[in-house]
């Protein structure tokens, strides 16, 4: 095995390599990921567009540290490096500081500008100012509804209720009657959306809060409210993390619920293969950060409109044990 | 640089009150080196000066205006809870009670279809309430503030989700913008004013008015004498006649209205209010008086000191993006400022006094 060496102190790296070399496991860790992870980035980065440089800023609701926004950003920067574009990425899980980081777009002058409409009425003034000063914009992940009134050029994102909906009519065909769908963060309108689906679908759902920033708290939530209700015969997350800590619900409270989630990662692609989690409702970040700059990238440099003015779907698309087998590498690599 | 950067007049602060010295015997330096304000003053003039070489967009005056209405977001609370802080009490239910200000406003006049000028009165006649309620608690129980505020930080998050979701089925109010009384509000909460041909925001003005008026208080009035007083030793204060507890409530219902305040410019300026926000913002604000060189222990520091601590976190927030850094550093930031800052403010305030020992 190679280390690969990084500009370090090389006291520290002489000490780290030898612990390495002399307990190097034989599975596992990074070593497995390397290739993976290096032929991806070949598909990505290997090529760069010969258009002039652009520099498109991309605005988020992101709640620091939250995987899914990790994948949204990889597509984001895989388009990027491909199309010759500068990403500037800002966050703010805020509707008034998602207003300040756009109006601080417009005042760096940025070439195009990719936001999520969470909060399409709060955000309405600062995308009526990045018009007004020439900047296209296009909106992606959330305000399906909304986008083009608001004067987004185009919509990159799933629906919301669709997704739920659909996630709803699969869990009634599979018998299911009383399912119990986990809210993990209070206040969001998209996750109140996707409740608000499967309920239309599946009249018995029954909502359950938890705080999605404590996943311990999450867990016993969940086993408490199984042993509370043992009719209830499936758990419903919106959100991979979430999904995982069901799981360990389910074996404490020794339900017999089965369990199934919106959003992928690595752990819930693995639990689809092993048949724990029956299916997962994605609805394609890494697709949604990639289009969005993409788009913008064609539009500035080829006057291109994608959707033929209707949003452009990301979602839902269902992930289960019939197709697992072709996505699971892709989501070890989180890009999907 | 920033018209709110202007040092005041020297003026009486709580050295003055406390110690025995005449002032005549200090140098107008030493004098300078005891505001509490200086350390926060050097470290933003630096912070600026940084962000003005490495990011190009920092330097245009449309920037400038981001960077201080972000900037007067955090300040305009800030102010009301460095005065808090000076009178040596803790609020942590800042931060979600102006959003429980913008939902009550929002949701009184969309469900009995009135006039937004009475669903904004009714939220200031409970922002208040909140406010003295707080210091009602304080005073009468004699629990710390950190405590009682504490409590009502998780009951008004509770409700805030709670009572919009019940209301509207929902957790976001519903847009407001067309009902009336809303322009004629939106005017006075959310107006842009054009200057140097940058937009500002009229949040900055009142900021501006508002650190004005909090520094007039401090240092021209006896009000203003009794908050060092009851900051620095309340047993005492109250031995020589200070009203301690009316202070205290006063400083608690001022904070309820500058969260109002804030809250209004939430609800006009964005049409809609996400009744989950603003928990967190209350830290911000007690970031803001410390770095301003405000005690935790109470009884010394200034406005002006809590609104250069106020600009300061509208600059690293937003230099940050126009350096085009990732923002995932930018608590990291913070922290490293806030660290900087309380040493800053330690070693000058060192300097000063074993200056005026001599």
């Amino acid at each position: 095995m190679r280390i690969r060496s990084k500009a370090l102190a090389a006291t520290a790296l002489a000490l780290t390599a030898a612990l390495t070399l002399s307990a190097c496991s034989s599975s596992g860790g990074a070593q497995a990921t390397e290739t993976t992870a290096a032929s991806a980035a070949a598909g990505s980065g290997g090529q760069t567009a010969s258009t002039p440089r652009l520099t498109i800023a991309m605005i988020t609701h992101e709640t620091p540290g939250d995987t899914f926004w990790d994948k949204i950003r990889a597509g984001a920067e895989a388009a990027a490096a491909k199309d010759n574009v500068d990403l500037k990425y800002s966050n703010d899980p805020t509707a008034a500081g998602q207003a300040t980081l756009i109006q601080n777009a417009i005042d760096s002058k940025v070439d195009a500008i990719a936001t999520t409409l969470v909060t399409p009425d709060a955000l309405a003034g600062p995308v009526a100012a990045a018009k007004a000063a020439g900047i296209p914009l296009v909106g992606f992940n959330s305000g399906i509804d909304q986008y083009a009134d608001l004067g987004a050029l185009m919509y990159f994102g799933s629906d919301e209720n669709l997704a739920g909906t659909s996630a709803g009519e699969r869990l009634a065909a599979a018998g299911v009657k009383h399912p119990l769908c986990v809210i993990q963060a209070e206040g969001s309108v998209a996750l109140e959306a996707r409740c608000a689906g499967v309920k239309k679908s599946a009249p018995g759902t029954e909502n359950l809060q938890v705080n999605g920033a404590d996943i311990s708290s999450v867990t016993s939530t969940i086993t408490a409210k199984l042993q509370q209700d043992p009719t209830i015969d499936a758990v419903v997350t919106l959100g991979a993390p979430i999904a995982l800590a069901a799981l360990q619900s389910k074996s404490e409270a020794s339900s017999q619920a089965k369990v199934v989630t919106f959003d992928l990662n690595a752990d819930v692609a693995k639990a689809i293969q092993d048949g724990t989690i029956e299916f997962s409702v994605d609805q394609q970040p890494y697709l949604q950060g990639y289009l969005a700059v993409d788009s913008l990238w064609l539009y500035k440099t080829n006057g291109n409109d994608i959707g033929g003015g209707k949003a452009v779907l990301t979602g839902p698309s269902f992930v289960d044990s019939t197709n697992i087998a072709a996505i699971a590498g892709f989501a070890a690599n989180n890009t999907r | 640089m920033s018209s709110s950067l202007k040092t005041p007049p020297p003026s009486s602060t709580s050295a003055t009150v406390t110690s025995a010295s005449p002032k005549a015997s200090l140098s107008l330096g030493a004098r300078l080196m005891a505001r509490p304000e200086i350390g926060a003053l050097i470290a933003a003039v630096a912070i600026y000066a940084f962000f003005f070489i490495v990011a190009p967009p920092f330097r245009s005056i449309d920037a400038f205006a981001t960077i201080l209405y972000a900037s007067s977001q955090v300040g305009i609370v800030a102010v009301a809870v460095g005065l808090l802080m000076i009178g040596g009490e803790f609020d942590l239910s800042a931060g979600v009670a102006f959003i429980t200000a913008a939902l009550t406003a929002s949701i009184f006049s969309y469900q009995f279809s009135v006039n937004m000028w009475l669903g904004s009165a009714v939220a200031l006649v409970l922002a208040l309430g909140i406010g003295f309620v707080n210091g009602y608690l304080v005073v009468k129980t004699g629990i710390p503030s950190f405590l009682i505020t504490l409590g009502t930080f998780f009951i008004l998050q509770g409700a805030n989700l709670g009572i919009t979701k019940l209301v509207t089925g929902s957790v976001a109010t519903q847009n407001v913008s067309d009902i009336d009384g809303f322009g004629s509000l939106k005017a006075i909460f959310d107006t842009k004013i054009n200057l140097f041909g940058a937009n500002f925001r009229i949040t900055v003005l009142w900021w501006v008015l508002f650190v004005a008026i909090a520094t007039w208080i401090l240092a021209r009035t006896r009000i203003g004498n009794w908050i060092f007083a009851v900051g620095g030793n309340a047993p005492s204060a109250r031995a020589v006649g200070v009203p301690v507890n009316k202070v205290k409530i006063g400083l608690f219902m001022a904070v309820g209205f500058l969260a109002w305040f804030y809250g209004q410019h939430r609800l006009y300026g964005y049409n809609t209010i996400q009744a989950g926000e603003g928990v967190g913002q209350e830290f911000i604000y007690i970031i803001a008086a410390v770095v301003g060189g405000t005690l935790l222990t109470g009884g010394f520091g200034s406005a002006i000191g809590t609104a250069i601590g106020a600009f300061i976190f509208g600059m690293v927030s937003q230099g940050i993006v126009y350096a085009g850094w990732d923002p995932n550093w930018f608590k990291a930031f913070l922290g490293v400022m806030l660290l900087l800052a309380v040493a800053v403010n330690l070693y000058v305030k060192k300097l000063a006094t074993t200056r005026r020992s001599v």
